[in-house]
């Protein structure tokens, strides 16, 4: 990992590193085809509940947790998966815990919005919007108090620059120079809301007005994703302080996978447009094969393999075993 | 213990609490407003910062909610913190980083993480600082599965409360009574530790149980004083933690004398005087004379007037009295 992203500072986006592109693209895929089930799932009353699908920002998760060690530390959010799956959880014991499995990550006591997967630095999903950035930020200031090189990355979605408690840590970490970058995943709608219409000032003023380094990019594009926060995550490594990103994107899906008739808050034109022009796995698709990278033949089998081990995962999760009673009061306490 | 007894404050047994706990394990910090050169308002840290630095004992912006997350994300990577909340008042900023994030960690993860966080804060009335800095709140957090809740009455309970608490996997709400950091008491000057959950016996009697929390064991041991001067021989037990709760020692306590009190600062309505009066009624039914009472702070906000305020909580006298009626000597 060290290595690779070594070279990639190096590398121009013409000259990618296919092996790496392609492992991108898998990835991307996999998180594409994960939802496509997960949402299988709750239309065929197989899950329990309801899930908040990541499908249209792929590039987003894909592209900063490239740019991070297994070690680093991430938090998640309610649409989670996506980030779960690019840090490294493999989809068999997302599927079982998104099933209520005691196979599951959380032995099926966390469920879709709360899946923690330490071995990978996944401090966890949370339900809380922005709920996370305190946990993030103080994971920040943990490896900087251990004097370890870890970096932290809090992603959140454009409603959570709602809560107060985001600014409070922006401005605790750029006191301390805490090795943090908040992601602020904007798809544009709070839940059900755009988010013209509840956000007032520019989104990277607020990081600035803390003497936060904030940028505003195109999230759909996984090599300028990839690439940016590889840049950010450098800096906080030399201890050079937190950063902010702001990744443009879009949720295919509705709000959760029952937020079906939604064009009293956005039109069908407007999912089909970014669907059609900027989704993130035809635009690396694009550049691979149009760059002459690669041949559609590599990407076609790259799917096919992915759907096959999603296909396989989600039986896991369907076949494996509920948790047994007996666990309903354990791991209350430590 | 053969040796003259050492006395000192309870303040100075948090400090020394702390300290040692400190000097034992690096990954022990201090995270707060006002907590390094200013020792608190109260001056219960002063000195710590001098041994520590800057760096383990921690000032902090005036933002609960993002130093007490901060604290979670710390605690959940390796580290051991100790959050300062000044007031118990200001729990009601911090409460979503609590219940929901630090209380549920370790069974959302399905035991795979853990949160070893103090929460260290206040309570209590009686010290003429209006509705919003004097509130006892240990009901809210003893409602919440996953916290651990000390309310403790002593400077030595005090030290070693918290010595457990700082070692403890778990997160630990821990709160000290701001009317008691100057009283004096004894406490060995060797190393020890209290464990959760064990409630203890602050006066033998026979004819009453007074289960008295924090601010209210004196108050307690002082009925209890004029009880004597009746006739009458009360008991004055200390639960030091509402969770773990130490259940039998209350019904075995109201089984010996079939009667029992319950007096807690906190607000009486839905209070931990309620959870404790029931687990009474259940478990020695059959040996008690008289209804379990309760004694709380008056359902109102803590108002500014010592005129007013004064009414508001339990005192000797109040509970004297009920003691009285309870044992049908008035």
């Amino acid at each position: 990992m060290t290595r690779k992203t070594e070279s990639a500072t190096k590398r121009s986006p013409e000259a990618m590193d296919v092996e790496q592109w392609l492992h991108v693209y898998e990835k991307m895929v996999k998180i594409r085809e994960f939802e496509e089930k997960a949402n299988e799932l709750y239309l065929k009353a197989i899950m329990p509940g309801l899930t908040h699908l990541y499908s249209g920002q792929e590039a987003v998760a894909v592209g900063v947790c490239e740019a991070l060690r297994r070690e680093d530390y991430i938090t998640s959010t309610h649409r989670g998966h996506g980030h779960c799956l690019a840090k490294g959880a493999s989809v068999d014991l997302m599927f079982a815990e998104l099933l209520g499995k005691e196979a599951g990550y959380c032995r099926g006591k966390g469920g879709s919005m709360h899946i923690a997967d330490p071995a990978s630095g996944n401090l966890g999903a949370n339900a809380i919007v922005g709920g996370s950035a305190g946990i993030a930020t103080g994971a920040a200031l943990s490896a900087k108090k251990r004097g370890s090189d870890q970096v932290a990355v809090c992603f959140f979605g454009e409603g959570a620059l709602g809560q107060g408690l985001l600014y409070e840590v922006m401005n605790m970490a750029s006191l301390w120079k805490l090795p943090i970058i908040y992601v602020c995943e904007n798809n544009l709608y709070n839940e059900y809301t755009h988010y013209s219409e509840a956000l007032a000032g520019k989104v990277t003023a607020r990081a600035e007005a803390f003497g936060i380094h904030a940028e505003t990019i195109d999230g759909q594009d996984v090599q300028l994703v990839y690439e940016t926060t590889k840049r950010l995550v450098e800096r906080a490594r030399r201890g050079e302080g937190p950063a902010f990103l702001e990744c443009m994107t879009y949720r295919y899906y509705g709000h959760h996978v029952g937020d079906i008739s939604r064009t009293y808050y956005r039109s069908k034109e407007e999912e089909q447009e970014w669907r059609n022009k900027r989704d993130p796995l035809k635009l690396l698709a694009d550049k691979l094969v149009g760059g002459k990278l690669t041949d559609q033949s590599v990407l076609d089998r790259i799917v096919t393999d992915v759907r096959s081990e999603v296909e396989k995962g989600m039986q896991f999760g369907i076949d494996a075993p509920y948790p047994d009673q007996s666990e309903v009061n354990q791991h209350v306490y430590a | 213990m053969s040796t003259p007894e050492r006395e000192i404050t309870f303040a100075e047994a948090v400090r020394e609490a702390l300290a040692e706990e400190m000097r034992r394990d690096s990954n022990v910090f201090i995270m707060g407003e006002d907590v390094a050169e200013a020792g608190t308002p109260f001056k219960v840290l002063s000195g710590l910062v001098e041994e520590f630095g800057k760096e383990r004992v921690m000032d902090t912006p005036i933002s609960e909610p993002g130093f007490t997350g901060m604290g979670i994300g710390a605690a959940i990577t390796g580290m051991r913190p100790v959050i300062d909340i000044m007031f118990g008042d200001f729990l009601t900023l911090t409460m979503d980083q609590i219940v929901n994030q630090a209380a549920k960690i370790h069974y959302m993860s399905g035991g795979k993480m853990k949160a070893p966080i103090v929460f260290r804060t206040t309570m209590g009335a009686s010290r003429r600082s209006g509705a919003q800095h004097s509130q006892s709140l240990q009901a809210w957090v003893s409602h919440v599965p996953g916290l651990k809740v000390v309310i403790p009455s002593t400077p030595y309970d005090v030290k070693g409360l918290l010595k457990t608490a700082i070692r403890d996997d778990n997160p630990v709400v821990f709160i000290e009574d701001k009317m008691m950091f100057k009283m004096k008491g004894p406490v060995p000057a060797e190393e020890y530790t209290i464990p959760f959950g064990v409630a203890d016996i602050k006066r033998k009697g026979d004819d009453i149980t007074l289960v008295a929390t924090s601010s209210m064991v004196q108050v307690a041991l002082g009925a209890a004083n004029m009880l004597e001067q009746i006739g009458i021989s009360a008991e004055v037990i200390d639960p030091r933690t509402t969770t773990p709760l130490d259940r039998q020692a209350f019904i075995e306590s109201a089984k010996k004398t079939s009667r029992a009190i319950v007096i807690d600062e906190g607000y009486e309505s839905y209070g931990v005087t309620a959870e404790i009066a029931s687990v009474i009624a259940d478990g020695a039914f059959y040996y008690l004379d008289a209804p379990v009472k309760r004694m709380g702070a008056m359902n109102v906000p803590i108002p500014f007037s010592p005129a007013l305020e004064d009414l508001t909580v339990p005192t000797e006298e109040t509970v004297f009295q009920m003691a009285k009626t309870l044992c049908r000597r008035d």
